[in-house]
């Protein structure tokens, strides 16, 4: 295929040609965020009203308004950046705007209160480049965030978008493109960490005619939004990675299971869907080069173990989500029985700019084993909670304290919590840890798909394995009897414990059904349900003793022990 | 409740028969009546040739669809952890009391439908209140009875 087709000369690059030349760089441009945080707090109103200012001071015609996707610095939030200059509002409420285009469009000037605040030196800051929030991140995948319309395929057009899949296209074969991400050591994204090239390469050699992809959107994790904030600020990216693994692996056909929790998400990727259509950039002969290929969405209808590869499968089949036994793998036995590749959003998104720069230039990125960035919703007890990529490798503690600004009101911060129900708590003295696959995974917790919640002393980590394990209970789907009824009798026990009716031996007894859960569990939700209780009996054990033995709960959050207290004192 | 069955029809006749439109079907039956009506189960389990134990069966596994009809409005507190580690146990206590409903639960009046969600993705922003499709955020449970009160006051 890569030869004699038609499109050596590049449609794409053409579009983007006459796209920059008739963009004028000089030109002032307002970027307002319209992620879902943002519009929750009401960023739509504001991007009126900067509207029907410019409108009222006559400046509609020299001024471009864009509206982004999520840039990441949620409780900021609603975000203005007025450019060239790259001045950085923030928390913009409808009565500023009017001063906005009159003062600072117009005439450079800064408006103060509107300055984002450094929450460690309580300094303003002008320009958005100097955020440290910003500054210390490596941002590959989220580079276009907060920059491009994510409804306007000609915004992604315009920063480079589509070169890479016209090169696999023109330039590669599959083999090649195969050999190209195997070569960078891409690990998957969803947290299982397998490598991405090896899983295309085993689909793209089982027997069958007929292959399907997946991109995994079912962001079902408590407490994560990475995969939200990556199709809120570029959706196209995650279709142009699709399309050149449809292309490598020889499908036609793809999915994108995505959470109906997400209804603003949802509205983008359709949108995106539709112009690349429209483009021949989906849809028949793609760019004239005779691949066929076209994406549907399916929408997930709120069941958390969907996450999983094979119980997603069921799920767009029409199914309940339940789980199957592996092998075989859905690479050669997977949607209606064909091999199947499945991959997270944040691995699809990574096809583009690797296959635009290259392995080399990946592999230079991250650590040894984990190649690449990779892209954490930091949230709870930090200054600055946020969506944040680093590259693998960066320390715990730089990427909280540095990043996220560290504890919020004194307090002191105890642990760091990953992978969500599936994952584990990182106790503050292992934060000189490396973030990457194997380091968490030794730590006892896992990288899981990037959700990461600081916990600080006013946190009590028993109440907060009840709280994983009440989610794991509830959705568990129930086909194995270790997962239905063991996770369900560590909850009891847990729960129990912190109504200060622990006894000796719970401990102990935790532990022991932990394992036996994990051993007799088909899927993943079992497998890892325990984590988060075993993870916090390994650092915190003296949280459970003090729980079990004085009826006592250190950090005050166990309502019953904390009245018993208040009994004796009286 | 008489459905009207024809609306029903409109949602199958979208795609094929195939097993593989059951959940797309069910949550477009949902979008329009609120909630999965039998009439309407029953319905798509003669058109799409499916039992209608399976279709019962998907009806209750996936906790989107609900087989009773919901309240005027819907609201919805996160449970996600963010939102829990910042308290959301506390929000979803006061707007039980002030309901007087156990979560998934509808008010008597058929007022208000009470669901506890795991993420909503707006974590920075923990705790989390939707109402209708509103979000209220970083919500203290001393403000649960306002921002409730203005959808009681509305009488209509």
């Amino acid at each position: 295929m890569a030869e004699g087709n038609t499109i050596a000369e590049s449609d794409v690059e053409r579009w983007r040609e006459k796209l920059l030349a008739a963009r004028d760089a000089s030109r002032p441009r307002i970027t307002v965020c319209g992620g879902t945080v943002c519009l929750a707090l009401a960023s739509g109103e504001v991007g009126a009203a900067l509207e029907q200012a410019l409108e009222q001071q006559g400046m509609h015609a020299s001024v471009e308004m864009k509206t982004t996707g999520c840039p990441g610095l949620c409780d900021q939030g609603p975000l203005v950046t007025i450019y060239p200059q790259g001045i950085f509002y923030t928390k913009v409420k409808p009565e500023d705007c009017s001063e906005i285009i009159s003062q600072t469009v117009k005439n450079g000037e800064i408006i103060e209160h509107l300055l984002y605040e450094d929450p460690q030196t309580g300094e303003k800051i002008i320009h958005i480049t100097d955020v440290p929030f910003y500054k210390e991140q490596t941002r590959i995948l989220l580079k276009d965030s907060g920059l491009i319309d994510p409804y306007k395929i000609e915004d992604y057009i315009a920063v480079g978008g589509f070169r890479a899949l016209e090169k696999a296209l023109t330039e590669m074969t599959p083999e090649q493109i195969i050999a190209e991400i195997k070569r960078s050591g891409l690990r998957g994204r969803g947290g299982g960490g397998f490598p991405t090239g090896v899983k295309w390469e085993l689909c793209r050699k089982a027997p069958g005619d007929t292959k399907y992809i997946i991109c995994n959107a079912d962001e079902g994790n408590p407490g994560c939004f990475q995969d939200r904030g990556v199709i809120e600020s570029n959706p196209h990216s995650l279709l142009e990675g699709m399309i050149i693994g449809a292309y490598a692996i020889g499908a036609n056909e793809g999915f994108i299971y995505i959470r109906h929790e997400y209804p603003l998400v949802v509205k983008i990727i359709r949108q995106a869907i539709l112009q690349a259509r429209e483009n021949n950039l989906l849809g028949e002969n793609i760019l004239g080069s005779g691949f066929n290929f076209d994406i549907e969405i399916q929408l997930g209808a709120g069941a958390y173990v969907c996450g999983e590869e094979t119980a997603l499968i069921a799920s767009i089949e029409g199914r309940i989500g339940e789980p199957q036994a592996r092998p075989p793998y859905p690479v050669t036995k997977g949607l209606w029985g064909k091999p199947t590749t499945i991959n997270n959003v944040k691995t699809w998104a990574w096809i583009p700019p690797i296959i635009n720069n290259g392995a080399d230039w990946f592999t230079q990125i991250g650590t040894e084993k984990s190649k690449g960035t990779t892209i954490f919703s930091l949230v709870g007890k930090v200054k600055q909670p946020g969506l944040v990529e680093i590259p693998m490798g960066v320390t715990l503690r730089h990427l909280i304290e540095r990043i996220g600004g560290g504890a919020p009101n004194g307090k002191k911060l105890i642990a760091a919590q990953t992978g969500g129900p599936s994952g584990g708590c990182i106790p503050e003295s292992l934060w000189h840890l490396p973030v990457d696959y194997d380091s968490l995974r030794e730590a006892g917790s896992i990288m899981g798909s990037g959700g990461m919640i600081i916990m600080d002393e006013s946190i009590c980590m028993v109440e907060m394995a009840r709280y994983f394990l009440d989610f794991s209970k509830f959705e568990s789907c129930g086909k194995c009897s270790a997962c239905r009824e063991g996770v369900r009798r560590m909850y009891e026990i847990l729960d129990y414990i912190t109504r200060g009716l622990g006894q000796e031996g719970d401990i102990e007894l935790l532990e022991e059904l932990g394992q036996a859960v994990k051993i007799g569990s088909l899927c993943g939700l079992g497998q890892t349900a325990p984590n988060p209780v075993l993870s916090t009996i390994r650092y915190f054990r003296e949280q459970y003793e003090a729980h079990i033995r004085d009826k006592h709960c250190p950090a005050g959050v166990c309502k019953d022990l904390v009245s018993l207290d208040a009994v004796k004192e009286n | 409740m008489e459905i009207d069955i024809s609306k029903v029809d409109a949602i199958i006749d979208k795609h094929s028969l195939e097993h593989r439109w059951l959940i797309t079907n069910l949550l477009a039956i949902q979008d329009e009546f609120q909630y999965l009506p039998q009439d309407a189960i029953r319905h798509v389990a003669e058109r799409m040739n499916i039992p209608i134990l399976q279709v019962y069966q998907v009806a209750e596994f996936y906790k989107v669809f609900k087989l009773e009809p919901p309240g005027k409005h819907l609201v919805s507190v996160c449970r996600g952890t963010a939102c829990h580690v910042r308290g959301s146990e506390a929000l979803i206590e006061r707007m039980g009391d002030l309901l007087k409903i156990a979560p998934s639960r509808t008010t008597k009046d058929k007022q208000f439908t009470l669901d506890v969600v795991n993420c909503l993705g707006c974590c920075a922003l923990g705790r989390v209140i939707v109402i209708d499709d509103h979000f209220y955020v970083n919500v203290t449970p001393n403000e649960v009875e306002s921002i409730l009160d203005k959808y009681v006051s509305n009488g209509d």
